[in-house]
This record gives C-alpha cells, structure tokens and sequence, in this order.
C-alpha cells in the first residue's frame, strides 16, 4: 500500500536531524497558524498563490530563494564546523554518510533552490517593466513554474525528515548514484526534485524568451534593450538549449534505478563517463544560466550610480552573446582528468580561456562607466565593486584551472572550491543583493534599510575572503573536497580560519534578516512615492512604486537607449488624460493544481506507492485538460479604476487640447 | 471607448470588437504626442504569434531532448554487452509498416489543417479522426515489437544497447501518445465549440507537433533500425 515507506523512514534517533525537523516543522506550523490567526488564507490563495501576475510571482521566487538561502546556509555552517574539528584523533560531530548527504544537498539546494529562484524572480519582477510590457508572454504557465520549482524545493526539505538526501554529490555522479551503490531513497529524491523544478524553469525558458521577443514597447529594438534584458535572453536561450539534457540525463538514471537498465551502471555495456559528459553538457551553460542575468543586473547599476549611460553598450551585448556560445563548449573542463587525450583537453582548455576574454570586456566597460562618472556609494553599488574585486579573482584562479596540466594537480582540491564559491558568491550572491536593494523601491514600494545593508555587505564581503582564501591554500597543498575527517596538520589551522569566516558571513545573513525586518517596521518613511528613486534610466522607473497590477497605463514609445533617461531629458509629461480599458489575464489555480499533482507523483516514484503516481499523474493530465475547455481567463480592467490607480499616484492630468 | 469590450470567445485571443475605434485614437495620439500609444494597438495581433513563438521554442528544446537520447544511442549501440544486435532482432518489414502509418497520418494531419483552412468543421474532425486511428495504428505496432523483444529475452535490462534503443524509440513512443491525447481533446473541443481562433491556433500547434514527431521517426528509423540492420 505504502510502498517503500515506513514509519522507520524518519529517523528517529539522530538528534541532529530531528533537532532541525523540529525547527522546520515549528516554522512551519507558526506561519501556518499566523495565517489561520489573521484570517488571512482567502487573500493569500486568491492574490498570491493562484496569481498570473509577474510580479506577484517575481516576489513569490524571492522569498522561495531567500527561505532555501537560509537552508543551505545552515549546511555551509555544518560543513566548515565539521571540517574545523575533524583532525587526527577528534572525528567531528557529523558520521561520514550523514556529511555526504549535508555537502549533496547544500550543493543542490544553492544552485537550483537558491540562485536559480533568485535570478527567475528578479527577471519576473523587472524585465516585463524594463520592455514597457503589461505582462509576460504566457502568464499562467509562468504561475506553473513557480509552482513546480517550490515542488521540488519542498522535496529536497521533506527529505530531512522523511527518508534521507543523496550522498552522491549535488551533481549525482554515475555509478556512485545507480542502485547498486546508493540502493536507499535519497538520490530519488534528488532526482525527483530536480527533474520537476527543470521542467518548471524550461517552462520559464520559453516565457521569457516569446516575452523578450514579442512583447517590446514600440520603438524598443533589439539594440535598444536595456542590458539586463539582453542578458537575460541569453540566460533563457541557454536554458532552453541546456535544461532538455538535464531532463534526458536524469531520465536516463531513472531507467537505470527503477526498470534496471544499464546506461551508467558498470555492468552489461553501461558507461559512466557518458553520465559525467551528459550532465555537465547542461551544467556548464547551467554556471552562465546564473551567471549572465547578474553581468545585466551590475550593468543596470553601474550607469544609474554613476550618472553615465553605459560605457560600450554594442560590446557589452556581444559579448554576452560570445559568452553565452562558448559556454556551450567548455563542459569538459570539468573532468580533463577522465582521459579524454590531449588533443581533446587542449581545445577544451583553450575555449574555456578564451571565456575570459569577453568576461575582461564586459569588467572594463563597467569601469570605464564609472570613470569620470559622480558615483554615488549607496548599497547596490558597493555589492557592485565588491563582484568586481571578488569575480576577478575568481576569474583568474578560473584561467588557472583551464590549463590542463595544472587542472591535473587541483582536480577536485579545495583549490576548485575556492574558485567556483569565489564566482558563485562574489558573481551570482552579490548580484542578486545588488538587485534586490536596487529593485526594492520598485518591487516593494519602499527602499531597504541603508545602514544594514552596508553593514550585511562588509560582513560579506571580509567573510567571503576569511572563509575562501585559506581554501586555495588548503587546495595546493592537497586537501581535497568533501573530506569529513583529516591527519594533515598543517591543513588544521586554515580549516578554523575558513570556519571563522564562515561565522563572519553568518553576522551578515543575520544583519539580512533583520534589513528585511527593520525595512517593513520602517517602511512609511522610506516609500518611494516618484517612482524613480535612483534617478534611473529605463522603463521600469518611468512608472510609480510598486508597479500597479498592469504595468503601464500607457504602452511608452521607446526612441533611445536608456528609454526612460531620454524621456526625461526631452521633459515627457508622465501624466496622462485619457485612459482606456486594459486586457487583463485572470488567476487560475490550474498551476498550482499542475504542480500540487506532479508533487505526488514525485513522492509517491520516490517511495515505490505505484498507485499513488497513477492518481497523480491522472491528476496533472486531468487538470490540464479541465484548463484547456476553460474559457473565463482575462477580463478588462475598466478605464475608470485605471484612472483612480493612476490618481493615487498623482498621475492624472485634466483632459487638455 | 463607452461600448463594453465583446470578447470573441477563448482566452488569450481576446479580440475587441471596438478595437478600430480604439486604435484610431491611438494613432491620432500617438501622433501628436508621441509618447506613449494603447495596449490593444501594438499587442492584440500578436497574441496568436506569440503563442506560436512559444511553441516553436518549446519544439527546439523538445528537439534537444531527442538530440540527447539520439547521441546516447549512437554511443551505447555497440555495447551489446554478449546480447544480440540490432540486425538480429530488427524486422524492417514491420518497421516499414509502422513507419507508412506515421507518415500518412502527417498528410491527413495536413489535410485537416486545409479542412480547418477552408472552414469546414465537420471535416476537420473527420481527418483528425483519421490521424488518430493512425496514430493508435502505429502504437500498437511499437508496442507489440516491444513485447515480441521482451518476450524473447531481448528487454531494455539485457545490455546497454537495448537501453537505450527501448528508450528513445518509447521516449518517441510516449511523445505520439501525448499527441494523441490532444487530438482527442482537439477533436471534443472543436465539435463543442466550433473553430474558434483558440481552436484555431492550438490545431495549428497540434499539426506542429504532430509533423515534429514525424521528422524525429526519420531520424529513429535511419539510425536505429536502417544502420542496425546494416551493421
């Protein structure tokens, strides 16, 4: 009937984990009752949940991203713990299987939990504002995506109490991750969670990329977006071209798990090295899929705060383009040690470095924006300057890696740690708190608090170097990744400087949680009622904070680069006199509905109840065919109630000629 | 502006019946003032070819899937591991069959686009009909072909080679499936309500579909059964 499950499942015994499935469930049940308490369930499925508007889900990825950030973290500080007592005699507090399972899932969690919600969620929030659209191009299938991403998420966190995670590494490598090695429930888990939130994220793939293309204000060509816009049809583009084969490569290992097939496993012809090529064939454009969306973001801030239009525009749009093409090539530098031969190392290693030379570009034309420029020190700018400090260096050990011959000595060392958690947090993490504090006032209506957000950002910014910089000497002198116990004792002290640093970015998440707090508490002195607070450039300042429910009330016509600055320096009325019906998609709780279904089929493969899978995907099949016969989807939203939105922003003019 | 919006029937492909007026103003404003124009004037039309953007986009990254399952073939079909090979368990008459059912299913699809074309409801259906029965005509072969396989000893746990052949030729299987579902959708749908624009664009996403799978079986019945029964 159950399957696989029993109650043994949870473990029951491991005060550790019960420690922190207590703490998730209390959470979970407080917010659960708060909003029981403030009567509150009604608006929240009828505004939020079943919501088509982006920018509603934009915010929904948002707290998504921040809750998994938080998660991850506290595997972070489980790591660096383990690794800073686990020398000679003392054998640490986490049993070797148990680590393995933290380091897989805040692997895991960080990428496709944290960094790929964060990025979906700033470009829901922004890009359709920034092309001066009302919408995105399918706005319920975007809801969709949502959806199933938080299904996943869901997964990997029911994982700690039901059952446990993989222990195979966030990537899974075959034939550590077949049956026969890993014969229990978590690298099902892994796989489940994976495959659900990737068909959600090609789902947004497809949105954005119809969005881009179609829905422009008129005027705005191609050589007219904004940069973030740019950026982020590349990332889409490479999510559609790079997510399909993360699907097959997961399918595939499926095969192999539950029908016996033999396409990794060592036996009947299989062959692992294809798993290693398969899924860093996704996983390499996957690093840009982060990576890219962020180069837009930094790009929006530089000429924002420093007063300039952005230095090289044409070569900053191509060498996005450059790099997103030859991020598609590289994927075999993550294992020139496989013995693929020279020949074939050599032009891997030669394509990786040449990556370096658009990434070079695009970091002196943000310094020749802010050359001469009157820059102004606020919060997203110095999230800024530390990526750009930060991201060279990481760029740098990065050239080092490319080089096959040392490749061969820093293979899998803490060396490579340092240098991808160095890209990672000072690319990807800083961008996306330079986005945030930059967006905010557009998102939220109100700016976040200064004063933390400094402070958040120096504890970043100093513990990102405490905690990685010993990790490339510790790498050199032979550590390698993912050790739960060592004998080297010269390795011990570094390890406790890692560890201190650690703490020291932890002083900056707790600094985040209160900004967060103290920024809502504070919320009527900061509002911002112009709508451009920054003295911003494009679309989404021209229009008042937060954005109305339609965007625009008025589609702009776009003449320039940098539409909104060019607006204002030819002094264009904002308000307007006239205003007409707009065309409005309705909420549906079809997406949810989708992804609720496609959640128990998930569970139910994972723990063998064949049963429950059929019912659940009856579930999915049913309800998109239920949807499809469902013609209420949009309604107008009626030139009068346009008009009273506007008014309460002081955008309404009496009717003049 | 003071006449209700009539919404033709179907979702996303609202069109307004007062749309001219509307776009009239627009023009006249955007004229004068140049700043800023209506929603309906540049988007209304471009909701049907956005929708068919998104599904050409969505057919690409299908298409990647398949590239993967079709490079995972090329790899793993010599690795019998000791099993048979594929040109001793091919039967290229039968395969030929299948293949002729597939094929003419894409030109009675056809032929329900020009019935859908020329406005001829009943007709349309009828070759949806058609496809359909042709459809299901070539699944069962695969199916049988597939239990004949097992049967014999020959199933997708025998070697890496049946693996991956059982795997792209059902992961192709599975994808006719799906098509058939929302042909018998489309068919339900367009008997309800007639050729409505929604009705309109999903057949033509449909026949997409339906013609993308086709070009895949070319690709599956080259490599997999052609060079495996020359090898």
């Amino acid at each position: 009937m159950f399957g696989k499950l029993t109650l043994s499942a949870i473990p029951y015994t491991n005060p550790i984990i019960m420690g922190a499935v207590a703490f998730m469930v209390v959470c979970v049940l407080a917010v659960l009752g708060a909003i029981t308490y403030l009567g509150k369930w009604k608006y929240l499925w009828t505004e939020w949940l079943t919501s088509v508007d982006h920018k509603k889900i934009g915010i929904m990825y948002l707290i998504l991203a921040a809750i998994m950030l938080l998660r991850g973290f506290a595997d972070a500080i489980m790591m660096r713990a383990q690794q800073a007592l686990a020398y000679g005699s003392n054998m640490g507090y986490l049993p070797p299987g148990h680590f393995d399972q933290v380091f897989s899932a805040h692997g895991t969690i960080m990428i496709f939990f944290m960094a790929m919600p964060f990025i979906i969620g700033l470009m829901n929030c922004i890009l359709p504002l920034q092309l001066g659209a009302r919408d995105v191009a399918f706005p319920l299938m975007n809801n969709l995506s949502f959806w199933l991403t938080a299904a996943g998420a869901v997964l990997v966190n029911i994982s700690l109490a039901v059952g446990n995670f993989s222990h195979a590494g966030w990537l899974g490598f075959a034939p550590l991750s077949e049956l026969h090695y890993s014969p229990g429930v978590g690298v099902d888990y892994w796989i489940w969670a994976l495959q659900i939130s990737g068909i959600g994220t090609t789902l947004t793939g497809v949105n954005f990329i119809a969005t881009i293309l179609k829905m422009r204000a008129p005027g705005m060509t191609l050589m007219r977006m904004p940069v973030f816009v740019w950026a982020s049809l590349c990332a889409n583009i490479l999510i559609v071209a790079a997510f399909p084969l993360l699907t097959v490569t997961l399918a595939l290992l499926t095969m192999d798990r539950y029908l016996g097939m033999h396409f990794f496993t060592n036996s009947l012809g299989g062959d692992p090295m294809m798993y290693i090529n398969l899924i860093w064939i996704w996983g390499h454009p996957e690093v840009y899929i982060l990576m890219l969306p962020l180069f837009g973001v930094y790009s929006e801030i530089v000429p924002t705060f420093s007063g300039k239009r952005l230095f090289g525009y044409a070569s900053m749009v191509y060498a996005t383009m450059a790099i997103a093409l030859l991020s598609l090539i590289v994927w075999l530098h993550h294992f020139f040690t496989m013995g693929n031969g020279a020949d074939v190392n050599t032009f891997f290693g030669i394509t990786t470095m040449i990556i370096a030379v658009p990434t070079g570009v695009k970091i002196f034309n943000w310094l020749l924006t802010m050359y001469r420029g009157r820059v102004r020190f606020e919060t997203p700018m110095l999230w800024t300057i530390g990526f750009l400090i930060t991201f060279t260096i990481g760029g740098m050990s990065g050239v080092l890696l490319a080089e096959p011959p040392a490749d061969f000595v820093l293979h899998n060392s803490l060396f490579l740690v340092a240098h991808f958690h160095n890209v990672i947090i000072g690319g990807v993490v800083f961008g996306v708190f330079a986005g945030i504090s930059y967006w905010a006032p557009k998102i939220f209506g109100f700016r976040l608090n200064e004063r933390l957000g400094r402070a958040a950002f120096w504890c970043w910014f100093i513990g990102f170097y405490v905690a990685f910089m010993p990790l490339y000497a510790l790498g050199l002198m032979g550590a390698t990744r993912r050790m739960d116990h060592y004998d080297v004792a010269a390795w011990h002290p570094l390890f406790i400087i890692a560890a201190v640093g650690a703490v020291i970015i932890f002083a900056g998440v707790i600094l985040q949680v209160a900004q967060v707090v103290v920024s809502i508490r504070e919320r009527e002195q900061t509002r911002d009622l112009t709508g451009d607070p920054w003295n911003g450039r494009t679309l989404e300042w021209s229009i008042p904070s937060p954005a109305p429910a339609y965007n625009f009330a008025r589609i702009p016509v776009v003449r320039e680069r940098d539409a909104f600055w060019d607006m204002k320096q030819r002094g264009v009325d904002l308000k307007s006199s006239t205003f007409v019906p707009i065309h409005m998609p309705r909420n549906k709780a079809a997406g949810f509905i989708v992804a609720g279904c496609a959640f128990v089929v998930a569970f139910a493969m994972i723990w063998h109840i064949w049963w429950l899978a059929i019912v659940g995907l009856a579930g999915v099949i049913g309800t998109l065919i239920r949807h499809a016969f469902d013609d209420d989807r949009d309604y107008h939203l009626g030139a009068d109630e346009v008009r009273r939105v506007e008014g309460l922003h002081g955008r309404v003019q009496a009717r003049s000629v | 502006m003071s006449n209700d919006p009539i919404l033709v029937q179907g979702g996303n492909l609202a069109l307004r019946r007062d749309y001219a007026d509307h776009a009239a103003d627009a023009l006249r404003d955007l004229r004068r003032s140049g700043d800023a124009v209506d929603f309906e004037v540049e988007h209304h039309h471009d909701v049907a070819a956005t929708i068919q953007l998104g599904f050409w986009i969505y057919l690409m990254s299908d298409c990647l899937l398949f590239s993967g399952l079709f490079a995972t073939y090329a790899l793993l079909s010599s690795h019998t591991a000791g099993g048979p090979a594929g040109s001793q368990l091919f039967d290229l008459p039968n395969v030929l069959i299948e293949t002729m059912f597939l094929l003419f299913s894409s030109f009675t699809c056809g032929l329900a686009t020009l019935a859908m074309n020329a406005d001829r409801r009943n007709a349309t259906v009828g070759w949806l009909a058609v496809t359909f029965l042709l459809g299901l005509g070539f699944i069962s072969i695969e199916v049988r072909e597939f239990a004949h396989l097992v049967a014999i000893g020959a199933g997708p746990d025998r070697s890496a080679f049946l693996s991956s052949f059982f795997t792209l030729v059902a992961t192709h299987g599975l994808h006719v499936t799906c098509g058939l579902i929302f042909m018998a959708v489309m068919m339900a749908a367009v008997l309800k309500k007639g050729l409505t624009p929604t009705n309109r664009a999903r057949l033509v996403n449909l026949s997409l579909f339906w013609h993308f799978l086709d070009i895949i079986w070319v690709g599956v019945f080259s490599l997999v059964y052609l060079f495996g029964v020359a090898h």
